[in-house]
C-alpha cells in the first residue's frame, strides 16, 4: 500500500503542473488552441483518476484555463470533490477554482452544503476561512438559507480571522436570504464594537453596504456610529463612516447639523487626502440636505470650495478629478459658489486627460445661465471640432443638449440660435446620438410655435443636403436627424417656402437605401407636403399643371418604397400610391381635391409627456388582470401557438387579438408585449412622443399671442452659428438702452424675483427673442402625481428593506433552518483555548421546531449549572439568572421600538446629555451651558426645536430612557439569544425607576477665559495607551487662539508627541475657540503599569485675543489617572465568566457600602457608567459584573444589595489594580 | 463594493481576473478586452480613474487602476468605495505580492496565478475589504503556506524537486523511466 502512494507520487511528479502548463502555452504560440485542446484532454484524464492530488493538480490547471476564457463549468463534479478533500492545500485549489467557475445556476453547488458545513465548523481555522472566501463568491438563496446559521455563530468564533470573514460574508447572505437580517442584526451591531479592528472594519463595511441602499432603516444607528466616527483612529473605518453619513443626512437634518463640527475639524486636522475628501464630500452632502432655510452656513461652504479649489489646482492628476466630482455635487443647491470658479473649471476641460474633461463638463451643466449659455456652448463646440474620440465628441455632443434643454430650455432665449447648433451638430461624423439630436429638432419645433417657419426653413436644407449626413457611413446614427427633418417639414409644410422642391428632395431614389423607419416617415410626409402643394396650387386653377406633375411625380416614385422589404413603409406606400392615383383621375376631371386631400391631415398634434401612459389611472370597475373570456384548454393554445410561429411576420397582430385565449399571460409575457408595443411605436410616425392617436387633441385656433413677439428676417440664411451670437449680442445691447430708458422701479421689482444671476447684467434684462410659448407635455386627466417609475423591480436591495429597530417576534430569534444544530455555543474573548472544543460538539436533531428546540436548550444550561453547584459564592451568581430566564422570557419584552425612535430623536436635539463623551464634543454648537457637569440642570436650547419649556416633561422622559439606551450600547451581550434578555441584564427593566443623567467628563481646570473638562479612557486597541478627551469652553468674549497643551510626564506616564519633539515640548491644539465655543481635542498618554492611579502636572497656555490687544494667558491642571481609566467595558458570557472564577488565578477582595438609597439599577448604571464594567448577568438584587484593563487583567464583581447596604465581592488577577479600582467605586458612591 | 478586479500586462493577456458577480466566461474575455482598450491609451501621468466601460458597471462604477511596469492592475468599484482608498488598496496589495514573492515580477503572477490568488484573498472577499494592514495580511498568507508545506510532507518532496529540476529550464526528462522497482526507503508516509 505504502510503496503504491509512493510510486503514485512519482509518477504523478511528471505530469503536467500548473507551471508547466503554463510554460507549454508561452512555447506554442502559434498553434495555442490546439495546444490548450491537447491539455485539456490530459486533464480529463488525470480528473478521472482516484488520487486527489491528481485531481486537484488539474483542478488548478483548469482554473488557469478559466482566466484565459475557456469554460471549465464541465469538471464541476471534480472541483467539489477536491473541495471536499480533507488537505488543506487541495481544498484551498477546490474552493478557488469553485470561486471562479460556480455561479447560481451551477447544480452541483447544491451537493456542497454539507461540505461547507462541515469545514465551517473545522477546527483549523484556515480551513474555515477559505470555505468562507470560497461561498462569499457562489452563495446561492439555498446555501444561504442553509447556512446563515452556522455563519451566525462564526460571527463569535475566538479568532478575530474568522470573526470578520464571517461578519463581511453576511452582507452576501442578507442579499440572498433577507429573512436572516433581522435576526442576525443584533450581533451584527455588536460587531462594530468588537475589540478587533479588523472585525470592526468589517461590520462597518457591511452595515455601510446595507446602509447605502435603505438608509432610513439605519438611522437609529447614527449615535453609535457617531460615537465610531469621533474614536476610531482607523481611516478604512472613518472613510466608510463618513459616506454613510452622508447617505443618512437628506433623511435627517438635524444629524447633518450634529456632524458639521467634527467633520470640519476632521478637515483641518486630517493629513490624509483620502478622508479629507470624504470628509468635504459629506459635508457637502450636509449642506444639500441643510440647503433649505439655514442661510448661516455659507463658511462651511466656502471651506468646501476653497479645499476643492486646491484639490483641483493639484498636479495630481487624481486629486483634480475628484476635486471636479465633489464640486458639481455642492454645484446642485449653491452654484453660486461654484460659478465664481469658472475659469478653473473652463481651464480643465483643455486638460489632456479625459476624465478630467469629462467632469468638467459636468459642472458646465450647472454654470450656465441665460447669459453666457451661448459663450459657454460655443466653447463646447470649438471642442467638439478638436475632439478626436468619438466617445469624448459623443459626451461632448450630449453635454450641448443637456445644458441647453435643461429645465425646460430655461436659458436659451433665441431657439434660432438653438436650431442651428443642432443642425451644427448633425455635421459630426459618426456620432452615436443621432437619435437624440432628432428628438430635440422635433421637441423644439413642436413645442415653439415661434420656431416653426425657421425650424421648417431649416429641415429643408438638410433634407435637400441629405446625401451629405448619410454619405459613407451607412449605418452611422446621424441619419436619424432626417427623420425628424421630414417629419418637421410635412407636418409644419404650410411654413414651406418651396414644398415642390422639399417633396422632390424626399422621394429621391436614394431615400431607399435609408432605415426602414425613416423611409416610412419619408413616405408620410411626402404625402403630407403632396396636400400642401395642391393647396397652394389650387388657389391658382391656371397652374392645375403642377398640381397634376406632383402627382405624377408621387406616382413615379412611391413604387420604389412599394417594393420596400420593411413592412411600414410598404403598406404606407401602397396606400398612399393608391390615394395619389385615385387624385390624379379626379385631377384629370378637374375636380377640385386641395380641400379634401388636407382634412386627411388636419389638426395639430401635440406633444404628450413620456410617461402620460403609464400615469392614466385605471379606471374604476375594470381589473386588467381578469379574463376577458375563459382561457381555453392548453391544447388550443398550443395550436395557436404553432399557428403564430407559422405566420411569424403577423405574430403581433395574432396575439392580440387571440390574447384572451392564451392560458398563461404572466407578468413577464405582458411586459414584453409592452416592449414590443413600445418598439413598435416608436418605429411609426403617428406615435410621435408616444402621443396614442386617442390622445390627439385638436387645438383649436392658433391664438395671436403665440405668434413671435420679434420677426427675424427669414431670407438671410444663418449656418453659423456665430452670426447668431452676435445679432444676439446686439439685440440685447438694444434691449438694453432701451430699458434704461424705462422705469427702474419696476426693474427692481423684477429683479426680486429672478432666481439667481451671477453679473452685474442681471438675467431679467435679457429677454428672449421669441415671447416662447413652451407649450407643455400632455397628461391624461386624473393623472397619477405619484413619481414611483424610477425603481429597479429587480433590486435585490429591496428584499432587504427591512425595519430594523422593531423587537425581534420569539418566532423570529432563530433563523429558520432545515437540520438544527445544538444551540449555539457561547464564547467570549476570554474562552479562547476551549472554544473550539466546544464548537466541534456537534448534535444531529431533526426535530422541527423550534421553540422544542430552545426549550431542550436551556434545560441543558440548566443542567449545566446544577452541576456546577455547590462551589463558591461568585459562582451562584452567574448560574441564578439562567433559571431565571425562563420566567422572565416574557415579560421582558421590551417595546424597543419607539424608545429607539425617540432615542434618535433625543441624541439628534443636540440636547445636554453627554452621557458619552464624544456626544458632549458634538453638543459644540450648543451654548456653553451645555458642557456637561451643567448639563442636567439645563435645558437644552436648540436653534430648530420647539420651545423647550414646555415639553419638558417629556423631555426628561426622554432624557431617561435615551441613558437606558446609553447603558444598553455600553454592555455587550454575546448570548445567544441576547435580545431576549438584554433588558433583564441592563438592569433596566422597563417598570422600574428611570435612571439619572451621568457624565463621564470631570472638571479639570478652569479660569475666567477658558473651562477643561476630561475624561479619560483606555484605548481599545494598544495595551499601553490612554486617550485622554478634553472639551475647551470659551468662557469669555474674546476669541481664544495658540492653546497649547503641556504635561509634565513621569516616569509612567508620557504624552505622546509628534516625532521629532522634544521630551517636554508642548502640543498645539488643533483649533480656535470663537467666544462661547466649546470644542474638544484628544491627547495620547503611553502609560506603563497601569496598577496604581497616577497624577500628572500640566499647564494650558493660550493668547485671548480682543478686538485691540491680545494677552498671553496660562491655565495650570492636574490629570488624574485612575485605575478606572484603565478599565475597558468588555462584554462576557455567563460560562465564560464561570470558568474564569473556577481557574482560580483571581484574588478576592471585597468591599462594603452603608447607606446607599438608590434603586439596584441605578446603582449597578453608575458601576457601568463611571467604571467601565459590563452586567454579566443580574438577578433580583444581586449582579455579576466583569471589565478587563488594556492590558487584559480580568475584573469581576459580584454586587448584592440589602436594606441600604451594598456589598461588593471582586476577583482580579492584579490585586493591587482592584484595590485601586475598589477604592474609586467606594469613592463614587461616598460622593452622590 | 468591488465589482471585479483584474490584472493584465502591456499586451492585454491576463494575468488574474476575479469577478464578484457572475459572467459568464465569453463576456469575462470581452470585459477583458474593454478594459484594456480604455486603460491602455491613457498616458501614465493622467488621473487613475475611468468612468467604466459599457459592458461592466453603470453610471454608478468606476474603474481605478494603476500602472506598474508590465502590469495594470483594475478594480471595478461603486460608489461605496472611497477612489482614494482603493488606490492605496491596490498598493497595499501590490506590495504584499512583492513581499511574498520577493520582488514581484510579471513572471511571478503567470506562473503562480493560484498564489497571487491565494493572497487576494486575504485582502478583499467577496468584493468587500477584508484587511487593508499588509503585515497582518503577509502574516495570514505565511501561515497557510506553512500549513500547505507541512501537508506535503515527505510525499510531495519527489514532486517539487522535478518541478525544481524544471523550472531551471533543462530539456524535459524522458516520461518513462521505470523508478517503480527502486527500493526506497521511506521513513514516515504521510497518510491520503
Amino acid at each position: 500500500m505504502a510503496l503504491k502512494i509512493v510510486k503514485g507520487s512519482i509518477d504523478r511528479m511528471f505530469d503536467k503542473n500548473l507551471q508547466d502548463l503554463v510554460r507549454g502555452i508561452r512555447n506554442h504560440k502559434e498553434d495555442e488552441a490546439k495546444y490548450i485542446s491537447t491539455c485539456i484532454d490530459e486533464i480529463k484524464q488525470e480528473l478521472k483518476q482516484d488520487n486527489i492530488a491528481v485531481k486537484s493538480n488539474a483542478v488548478c490547471k483548469l482554473t488557469y484555463l478559466q482566466m484565459l476564457g475557456y469554460d471549465v463549468s464541465w469538471a464541476a463534479f471534480n472541483i467539489v470533490e477536491v473541495m471536499s478533500s480533507s488537505k488543506f492545500t487541495y481544498k484551498r485549489i477546490g474552493y478557488l477554482a469553485a470561486s471562479q467557475c460556480f455561479h447560481e445556476s451551477t447544480d452541483v453547488i447544491m451537493l456542497t452544503t454539507n461540505q461547507i458545513r462541515k469545514d465551517l465548523s473545522s477546527p483549523n481555522q484556515y480551513d474555515t476561512g477559505v470555505a468562507l472566501t470560497g461561498l462569499s463568491c457562489f452563495v446561492t438563496p439555498d446555501l444561504a438559507r442553509d447556512l446563515a446559521n452556522d455563519i451566525m455563530t462564526l460571527m463569535s468564533h475566538t479568532k478575530p480571522y474568522i470573526r470578520k470573514k464571517a461578519v463581511l460574508i453576511m452582507y452576501k447572505v442578507f442579499l440572498k436570504y433577507p429573512e436572516s437580517l433581522r435576526p442576525a442584526f443584533p450581533r451584527m451591531k455588536e460587531k462594530l464594537e468588537d475589540p478587533d479592528p479588523g472585525v470592526q472594519s468589517a461590520a462597518v463595511n457591511v452595515i455601510c453596504e446595507l446602509a447605502r441602499r435603505n438608509p432610513k432603516n439605519y438611522l437609529s444607528l447614527a449615535p453609535l456610529f457617531f460615537k465610531l466616527m469621533t474614536s476610531s483612529t482607523n481611516n478604512w473605518v472613518l472613510i466608510k463612516i463618513i459616506k454613510l453619513f452622508g447617505a443618512l443626512t437628506p433623511l435627517e437634518p438635524r444629524l447633518g447639523k450634529k456632524l458639521i463640527e467634527p467633520l470640519t475639524n476632521l478637515i483641518h486636522s486630517t493629513s490624509a487626502m483620502s478622508l479629507l475628501y470624504e470628509c468635504v464630500n459629506t459635508v457637502i452632502a450636509v449642506l444639500i440636505s441643510l440647503s433649505s432655510g439655514m442661510p448661516n452656513h455659507s463658511a462651511s461652504i466656502q471651506l468646501c470650495v476653497q479645499k476643492l479649489r486646491i484639490l483641483i489646482e493639484d498636479s495630481d492628476q487624481n486629486l483634480k478629478y475628484l476635486g471636479l466630482l465633489a464640486m458639481s455635487k455642492i454645484l446642485k443647491t449653491h452654484p453660486k459658489s461654484v460659478q465664481s470658479h469658472k475659469d478653473l473649471i473652463l481651464q480643465c476641460l483643455d486638460d489632456k486627460d479625459e476624465s478630467i474633461r469629462l467632469r468638467a463638463l459636468d459642472l458646465l451643466y450647472g454654470m450656465v445661465s441665460k447669459k453666457n449659455l451661448m459663450e459657454i456652448v460655443k466653447k463646447l463646440m470649438l471642442h467638439v471640432d478638436k475632439a478626436e474620440g468619438t466617445t469624448y465628441r459623443d459626451e461632448l455632443l450630449t453635454k450641448i443638449i443637456d445644458i441647453c434643454s435643461q429645465s425646460n430650455y430655461q436659458y436659451i432665449t433665441n431657439f434660432e440660435w438653438y436650431i442651428s447648433i443642432l443642425v451644427e451638430l448633425t455635421r459630426l461624423e459618426g456620432t452615436r446620438h443621432g437619435h437624440l439630436i432628432a428628438s430635440q429638432m422635433l421637441d423644439v419645433a413642436i413645442r415653439v410655435k415661434a420656431i416653426r417657419a425657421f425650424a421648417v426653413a431649416q429641415m429643408a436644407t438638410l433634407l435637400d443636403n441629405a446625401h451629405l449626413l448619410t454619405g459613407n457611413t451607412q449605418h452611422s446614427g446621424i441619419c436619424e436627424v432626417l427623420y425628424a427633418a421630414a417629419w418637421i417639414c410635412g407636418e409644419f409644410s404650410e411654413h414651406l417656402e418651396d414644398p415642390m422642391a422639399t417633396l422632390e428632395a424626399m422621394l429621391r431614389p436614394k431615400v431607399a437605401t435609408l432605415p426602414g423607419h425613416i423611409q416610412a416617415v419619408y413616405v408620410q410626409n411626402a404625402a403630407k407636403l403632396f396636400s400642401t402643394v395642391l393647396c397652394g396650387q389650387e388657389g391658382a386653377p391656371a397652374d392645375s399643371k403642377v398640381a397634376q406633375e406632383t402627382s405624377q411625380l408621387l406616382i413615379d416614385r412611391l413604387p420604389v418604397f412599394v417594393q420596400s422589404d420593411n413592412l411600414e413603409v410598404q403598406e404606407r406606400a401602397s396606400c398612399i400610391l393608391q390615394l395619389v392615383k385615385y387624385i390624379q383621375k379626379l385631377q384629370q376631371k378637374d375636380v377640385e381635391v386641395a380641400e379634401e386631400v388636407t382634412a386627411l391631415f388636419a389638426g395639430e398634434l401635440n406633444p404628450v409627456a413620456p410617461k402620460a401612459q403609464k400615469k392614466v389611472p385605471v379606471p374604476e370597475g375594470l381589473d386588467l388582470d381578469a379574463w376577458i373570456n375563459e382561457p381555453p384548454s392548453g391544447s388550443e393554445s398550443e395550436d395557436e401557438g404553432r399557428k403564430t410561429k407559422g405566420k411569424a411576420v403577423f405574430a403581433r397582430e395574432e396575439s392580440r387579438h387571440t390574447k384572451p385565449r392564451y392560458t398563461e399571460v404572466d407578468e413577464k409575457e405582458l411586459a414584453m408585449r409592452r416592449e414590443v408595443r413600445k418598439a413598435e411605436q416608436a418605429n411609426n410616425p403617428f406615435y410621435i412622443k408616444a402621443s396614442p392617436s386617442s390622445q390627439k387633441v385638436y387645438q383649436e385656433a392658433v391664438g395671436v399671442e403665440h405668434i413671435p413677439v420679434v420677426q427675424i428676417d427669414l431670407s438671410v440664411p444663418l449656418k453659423v452659428p456665430d452670426q447668431y451670437v452676435k445679432l444676439e449680442e446686439e439685440r440685447r445691447e438694444k434691449n438694453k438702452a432701451d430699458r434704461k430708458k424705462k422705469d427702474k422701479k419696476k426693474r427692481r421689482e423684477k429683479g426680486r424675483q429672478r432666481r439667481g444671476d451671477s453679473g452685474p447684467e442681471s438675467e431679467e434684462d435679457i429677454t428672449p427673442a421669441h415671447m416662447v410659448d413652451i407649450v407643455t407635455e400632455e397628461m391624461p386627466e386624473n393623472a397619477l402625481p405619484s413619481d414611483d417609475d424610477d425603481k429597479d423591480p429587480n433590486d435585490p436591495h429591496k428584499a432587504l428593506n427591512i425595519d430594523l429597530d422593531k423587537p425581534l417576534a420569539d418566532s423570529e430569534k432563530k433563523l429558520p433552518v432545515r437540520t438544527h444544530r445544538p444551540d449555539e455555543v457561547l464564547k467570549s474573548p476570554i474562552e479562547d483555548a476551549e472554544g473550539l472544543e466546544v464548537t466541534s460538539e456537534p448534535k444531529k436533531k431533526s426535530g422541527k421546531e423550534k421553540d422544542k428546540e430552545r426549550k431542550k436548550g436551556k434545560e441543558k444550561k440548566k443542567k449545566k449549572h446544577k452541576q456546577e453547584e455547590g462551589e463558591d459564592l461568585m459562582e451562584a451568581g452567574s448560574e441564578e439568572p439562567v433559571q431565571s430566564k425562563v420566567t422572565n422570557d416574557v415579560a421582558a419584552q421590551p417595546p424597543a421600538s419607539t424608545p429607539e425612535a425617540s432615542d434618535l430623536d433625543f441624541w439628534l436635539s443636540n440636547a445636554p446629555v453627554p452621557s458619552d463623551p464624544q456626544e458632549a464634543a458634538a453638543v459644540t454648537d450648543a451654548p456653553p451651558a451645555s458642557t456637561p457637569d451643567a448639563a442636567s440642570g439645563v435645558a437644552a436650547v436648540v436653534p430648530d426645536s420647539e420651545p423647550e419649556e414646555t415639553k419638558s416633561s417629556k423631555h426628561k422622559k426622554k432624557k431617561q430612557k435615551k441613558e437606558k439606551d446609553k447603558k444598553k450600547k455600553h454592555h455587550h451581550h454575546h448570548h445567544s439569544d441576547g435580545a431576549r434578555e438584554e433588558s433583564v441584564q441592563n438592569g433596566t427593566v422597563e417598570d422600574e425607576e428611570p435612571l439619572p443623567p451621568m457624565s463621564n467628563y470631570a472638571m479639570l481646570a478652569e479660569n475666567s477665559y477658558i473651562k477643561m473638562v476630561c475624561d479619560i479612557q483606555g484605548n481599545l486597541h494598544d495595551g499601553s495607551q490612554v486617550v485622554v478627551s478634553v472639551i475647551f469652553e470659551n468662557k469669555c468674549d474674546s476669541f481664544i487662539k495658540s492653546m497649547e497643551f503641556n504635561v509634565m510626564d513621569s516616569l509612567n506616564s508620557k504624552l505622546q508627541r509628534p516625532e521629532g519633539a522634544g521630551p517636554h515640548d508642548s502640543l498645539t491644539v488643533p483649533f480656535h475657540l470663537p467666544p462661547g465655543i466649546s470644542s474638544e481635542a484628544r491627547f495620547i498618554f503611553s502609560v506603563q503599569s497601569i496598577v496604581m492611579p497616577q497624577k500628572l502636572k500640566g499647564t494650558l497656555t493660550f493668547i485671548v485675543k480682543t478686538e485691540d490687544s491680545s494677552t498671553h494667558e496660562k491655565l495650570d491642571f492636574k490629570l488624574h489617572f485612575t485605575c478606572t481609566s484603565y478599565l475597558i467595558t468588555t462584554p462576557c458570557y455567563s460560562d465564560a465568566y464561570a470558568k474564569l472564577l473556577e481557574s482560580g488565578d483571581l484574588k478576592g477582595s471585597s468591599l462594603k457600602l452603608e447607606g446607599i438609597n438608590q434603586p439596584f439599577h441605578h446603582l449597578l448604571a453608575r458601576i457601568c457608567f463611571h467604571h467601565h464594567f459590563s452586567v454579566v448577568e443580574r438577578i433580583d438584587s444581586c449582579a455579576s459584573m466583569y471589565s478587563r484593563s488594556i492590558q487584559g487583567h480580568h475584573v469581576c464583581l459580584l454586587v448584592k444589595t440589602a436594606d441600604q447596604t451594598v456589598s461588593i465581592d471582586a476577583k482580579c488577577d492584579e490585586p493591587g489594580l482592584l484595590r485601586n479600582v475598589l477604592d474609586e467605586i467606594k469613592l463614587t458612591f461616598s460622593q452622590c | 463594493m468591488i465589482k471585479a478586479i483584474l490584472i493584465f500586462n502591456n499586451h492585454g493577456k491576463p494575468r488574474l481576473i476575479r469577478f464578484y458577480e457572475y459572467f459568464a466566461e465569453d463576456v469575462q474575455q470581452q470585459i477583458i478586452r474593454e478594459t484594456f482598450h480604455l486603460v491602455s491609451k491613457r498616458d501614465d501621468n493622467v488621473c487613475n480613474f475611468l468612468e467604466g466601460g459599457s459592458l461592466i458597471g453603470g453610471s454608478d462604477y468606476k474603474l481605478i487602476y494603476r500602472h506598474y511596469a508590465t502590469l495594470y492592475f483594475v478594480f471595478c468599484v461603486d460608489s461605496s468605495e472611497s477612489e482614494l482608498g482603493i488606490l492605496d488598496l491596490i498598493q497595499v496589495f501590490v506590495e504584499t505580492l512583492d513581499k511574498c514573492f520577493e520582488n514581484v515580477c510579471e513572471l511571478d503572477l503567470i506562473f503562480h496565478m493560484d498564489k497571487v490568488h491565494f493572497i487576494l484573498q486575504e485582502v478583499v472577499m467577496g468584493g468587500m475589504v477584508l484587511e487593508t494592514n499588509m503585515n497582518e495580511i503577509v502574516g495570514q498568507v505565511e501561515l497557510q503556506n506553512r500549513m500547505e508545506k507541512s501537508e506535503g510532507g515527505f510525499s510531495a518532496a519527489p514532486a517539487r524537486a522535478v518541478s525544481a529540476v524544471k523550472n531551471i529550464n533543462l530539456p524535459e526528462m524522458p516520461r518513462n523511466i521505470n523508478i517503480g522497482d527502486i527500493n526506497i526507503k521511506v521513513p514516515s508516509l504521510s497518510p491520503f
